[in-house]
């Protein structure tokens, strides 16, 4: 046995000086180097498939593009107002206080300028004071909770997609329009917070638009559940004209694939608030008439402009399918960050100060490769834009969607100081923007 | 008998600690922090382990001690440090002692589960409460240390860096003395054989049940002190995978002393911290690798080098 | 009524998954008291290999009905070469180690394997949908199940009868036991103990990967999806009493039935129910439902 522990004792020895070296090493600090952006995003675990690495891909496709100074104007400077971009990437995996620590070495270790990410909810709850602690600007780009800027108000942190309460809105306007004479209606979202929260939007949504339509039944499977054999059964005795459902990823794939052939679609009208990432992948267990929404204009819903083909080109190019939400995202956080960082560079002024980077931040409007972004909620912190809806129809073997329907941003989300679900119980009166 | 210096050894880490606080770079300092924080639930466990019986659901107690601190200012306004500590004291003190009336007839594997059982009960129970957040979670802030404000000043994470510290000093040394003393002994006899501490006239039941007391209040200070330096809870730290992490950092560490928690906690957050940044993709398999050649080559959990080192000099 | 029914229905169905994916679990730890967490693991290379194997003979335009065989030899196929080379290469040399030392062992392998896939497969998730709907489905009042459920609910029968066969009725099957009451004893009157924990850590480790190349179809085959059925299979397993193959099929019709009429009698219920069996059974039965009852040493 003996013979074994100089090893280990080497390694463990090997470690701690790594260790000592790093703490030794991180404190140089050059500015005419790249901007270093940290991005934080799912690269493991059932997050990763549909949203973390598309949102990877578009990142790095972006990042690429603008360093050779190829996007479309108005952003057709290289990088960042001609300083190149350095990406740094780690994995959201792990939960809520790993995530704090990692956004503490990022930018005290790794000296990252900005960081973009978290896609979890909880994540973005967490790191948002801790951004604020360390002084560095900190873009989350697709949660949705409106929790953050309803609860608190910060300096240092944007959120450049809009909050989830659009998402219900929206749904329940669509399928009002196209089915006004719901009468019942079911939901089976995942039994954690952005289910519960997407279930008590749309039921309250639904008292306000269509107070007679009954609930007849909330199914809240467990996250990563798989087995959906119960739930249908269940969701098939109701007979409900309507099922409503925030489920993604395979938790969504796995529902289609065993509520299909058992005709829980037949039956009753599928609504998908998060259905748009999965189309090209369920062809064939897609009803045709099921209404989805990409939360906010985003993949099949975004218009055609110089951006959208621009993003459309580039992130085919590594991906071999077209940008799903969650990629858009992350664009329109790279996009609202350039636009501020120029703006406060000015003319042919050095690298700005990050407060003047918050400045020119807030209340910035920008294009997008979804259009319009506007931040206009949270002291000027949180981003709006309108929303759209479609219907699912199948053409030559491929799921398409049609009859697509845009939302103005008034009428879809809360305006500033009013909270989300007392806006919607108060009858979602559109506010002044 | 070698002459025992554990505990002077606990003053010169605390002294070094406390003064070498201020000049570490921020990150260190919060992964240090974090490193007790776990180190003083692994101490709980360390204990568990001596007794023979281990908890795959330490995380029950970890999350409560957590909640109890953060929801203070929830539901009384209150957001002193000192009060926090102590509610998530007196409430995993309260939940064990009851739970330990059923779990002292327990062990081996149905210890394990039994508490993985309770844990993942809280765990749904705190994800089907949407006012706590739900699954999300909610923010916790420490505004003030015995009434003194630090919320928002220069010195803030120092404090609570400090009384991090402090709180593993003080927690080491009491479980050094307890360890050292006629109940404390029990634990490793009881773990060696059951029967033959009931023929002795001791009472098994009896000292398996404080000591799971001790160990969940360890827990629940450790989840307290992770709410106040973290700023965020959520249901996760009563998941099965959290518990799991405090059984694998303990064997991990060793049970030969009560530094080895510490140290354990800290060279798996550090080792995760650099494995995070540095394979993105793959620090899984680094941390599983190391788990394994650990148990393959120091069954006595890192600790082990240290007595070794001993024995040779 | 119907809803009664249903929720047997649904219930059986479920438990007949359960069993199928918790069966492997028990038998090693029967056999090895080794509480294996990389038969998660093996659940999703099961999957993985099936929902790739299969889907590439779809792809080739081949019969659908092959699909089925195609995807039990992918699952033979991994049972066989993982089984193998976790067994030789890594437990071998920790038998005798404590049984928590253990658990962390096999969790350190499930760790190393889950990025293991990740690297072989990617993250974007695999899916297999065609054998589902294949066999058509038949009606129960206004319920319609595919037969695919009957499929599942007779494999998990088929297993449990042959398991259960071979341990009383053969010869190395009696060995087995024989080993499971006492390893040092076993050795002593000439059965090969190596040999045996061999086989059966293979023939488990092919249990499991079955139960993964059978959920494939129903599922999107994606990362994570062995962490979230090995603590099912744990319960499972549990609240039989470890080891024990009766305990391990009523305690799956348990959960199942549990499961299915919370879902729907109180859905809001479905997230504690298996652990709630589990606490109930543990404090009613220290020991899980079917439990061997130990000598004490003195």
């Amino acid at each position: 046995m003996d013979g074994n522990f100089s090893r280990p004792l080497r390694t463990a020895a090997a470690v701690l000086a790594g260790a000592a070296l790093t703490i030794v090493c991180a404190t140089g600090h050059a500015q005419d180097k790249p901007i270093r952006i940290g991005l934080v995003t799912f690269l493991s675990g059932p997050a990763a498939g549909p949203f973390g690495v598309p949102a990877k891909i578009a990142a790095e496709a972006i990042v690429d593009s603008l360093n050779a100074g190829k996007a479309p104007a108005p952003y057709n400077t290289k990088g960042f107002g001609g300083t190149p971009l350095e990406l740094t990437i780690v994995d959201e995996a792990g939960g809520a206080t790993k995530q704090v620590t990692e956004l503490r070495n990022l930018v005290e270790r790794q000296n990252v300028d900005f960081v973009i990410g978290y896609i979890s909810s909880g994540d973005c709850l967490a790191v948002a004071p801790v951004a604020e602690e360390l002084k560095t600007l900190t873009i989350l780009f697709d949660c949705g909770t409106p929790r953050v800027f309803e609860e608190a108000s910060y300096k240092y942190v944007f959120r450049t997609r809009s909050h989830a309460t659009m998402d219900a809105v929206a749904g329940a306007m669509y399928l009002l329009e196209n089915r006004p004479a719901v009468k019942s209606f079911a939901g089976i979202n995942q039994n954690y917070a952005w289910g519960q929260d997407s279930w008590a939007d749309f039921t309250a949504v639904m008292a306000t638009l269509k107070p007679e339509a009954t609930i007849t039944s909330s199914q809240m499977p467990k996250f990563g559940a798989g087995q959906y054999g119960p739930e249908i059964s269940a969701l098939l005795q109701t007979n409900s004209d309507v099922i409503h459902s925030s489920l993604w990823g395979g938790d969504l794939e796995a529902f289609m694939l065993q509520a299909t052939p058992r005709g829980l679609f037949n039956r009753s009208q599928l609504v998908l608030v998060a259905g748009e990432p999965y189309l090209h992948r369920l062809t064939g267990n897609m009803p045709d008439g099921t209404i989805v929404g990409a939360r906010g204009p985003n993949g099949v819903f975004a218009q055609k402009s110089a951006l959208n083909d621009w993003l459309r080109v580039i992130y085919k190019e590594r991906a071999e399918v077209y940008p799903n939400y969650p990629a858009y995202s992350v664009v329109m956080a790279f996009l609202g960050l350039k636009a501020a960082y120029e703006r406060a560079r000015g003319a042919g002024g050095g690298a700005p100060a990050t407060d003047d980077v918050i400045k020119a931040f807030e209340f910035l409007n920008f294009d997008s490769p979804a259009g319009k972004v506007m931040m206009k909620l949270g002291k000027g912190h949180q981003a709006v834009t309108g929303t759209a809806y479609g219907t699912t129809r199948t053409v030559n073997g491929q799921v398409t969607v049609d009859n697509i329907k845009y939302y103005a941003l008034e009428r879809v989300q809360p305006p500033e100081g009013v909270k989300s679900l007392d806006w919607i119980k108060s009858g979602m009166k559109p506010g002044k923007w | 008998m070698k002459r025992d210096f554990t505990v002077r050894i606990l003053f010169g880490v605390l002294v070094v600690l406390l003064v070498a606080g201020p000049l570490l770079p921020r990150w260190a300092m919060f992964l240090i922090t974090l490193s007790l924080c776990y180190g003083a639930v692994v101490l709980g466990m360390m204990l568990l382990m001596r007794t023979g019986v281990v908890s795959f659901g330490h995380g029950l107690y970890y999350c409560l001690g957590a909640y109890a601190a953060g929801t203070l200012d929830v539901l009384f306004g209150v957001s002193d440090i000192a009060v926090m500590l102590l509610a998530a004291v007196a409430v995993t003190g309260v939940v064990s002692a009851l739970l330990g009336l059923l779990l002292r007839k327990y062990r081996d594997i149905f210890f394990a589960m039994l508490s993985l059982a309770f844990s993942m009960i809280l765990y749904g129970l705190l994800v089907k409460t949407s006012a706590l957040g739900s699954s999300d979670g909610f923010n916790v802030a420490a505004k003030t240390l015995f009434g003194i404000r630090i919320a928002g000043t220069d010195f803030e994470r120092y404090v609570i860096f400090a009384v991090t510290v402090l709180v593993a000093f003080v927690a080491a040394v009491c479980m050094h003395k307890y360890l050292a003393s006629h109940m404390g002994r029990l634990a490793g006899a009881i773990r060696d054989n059951e029967l033959r501490v009931e023929y002795m006239g001791a009472s098994v039941r009896n000292t398996i049940h404080i000591n799971y007391v001790m160990s969940a209040v360890l827990a629940g200070l450790g989840g307290a002190m992770a709410a106040v330096s973290v700023g965020h809870i959520d249901p996760e730290m009563s998941y099965w995978t959290t518990s799991g992490e405090f059984v694998f950092v303990a064997i991990l560490a060793g049970t030969g002393s009560v530094l080895a928690p510490f140290l354990g906690a800290f060279i798996f957050e550090t080792i995760r911290s650099f494995a995070y940044e540095y394979s993105p993709n793959t620090w899984q398999m680094a941390l599983g690798t190391t788990m394994l050649l650990v148990i393959m080559f120091l069954p006595g959990g890192l600790w082990s080098l240290f007595t070794r080192m001993r024995k040779a000099a | 009524m119907n809803q009664l029914l249903a929720v047997l229905i649904d219930g059986l169905i479920y438990s007949s998954w359960l069993f199928i994916i918790a069966v492997g679990l028990t038998l090693i730890y029967g056999v090895m008291k080794i509480l294996n967490i990389a038969h998660g693991s093996l659940y999703a290379l099961g999957a993985y290999g099936a929902a790739s194997l299969a889907g590439y003979w779809i792809n080739q335009g081949h019969a659908p009905m092959g699909s089925f065989a195609v995807m039990l030899v992918a699952a033979i196929l991994v049972g066989l070469i993982a089984g193998p080379v976790i067994e030789r290469g890594l437990l071998r040399f920790m038998y005798g180690k404590d049984e928590i030392v253990l658990v962390l062992v096999t969790y350190a392998v499930f760790l190393i394997l889950e990025d293991f896939i990740k690297l072989t497969w990617g993250v974007d998730p695999y899916l297999l949908y065609q054998p589902y709907s294949l066999l058509g489905s038949f009606d129960v009042g206004d319920l319609t199940y595919p037969l695919y459920n009957l499929v599942l609910f007779g494999v998990a029968v088929l297993i449990g009868v042959t398991l259960a066969w071979v341990l009383t009725r053969t010869r190395r099957g009696k060995m087995l036991v024989a080993v499971i009451h006492d390893r040092e004893m076993a050795g002593a009157m000439g059965i090969n103990v190596s040999l045996v924990y061999f086989v059966t850590f293979t023939v488990g480790a092919m249990l499991g990967a079955v139960g993964g190349a059978l959920t494939a179809p129903m599922i999107s085959v994606q990362p994570g999806i062995g962490a979230e059925t090995i603590v099912l299979a744990f319960a499972v397993v549990v609240i039989g009493g470890l080891g024990s193959l009766p305990g391990a099929a009523l305690a799956a019709v348990l959960v199942g039935l549990v499961r299915s009429a919370a879902v729907h009698y109180r859905p809001e219920l479905d997230l504690f129910a298996i652990y709630f069996v589990m606490a109930v059974v543990l404090i009613m039965r220290p020991k899980g439902l079917f439990s061997v009852q130990e000598a004490r040493k003195i």
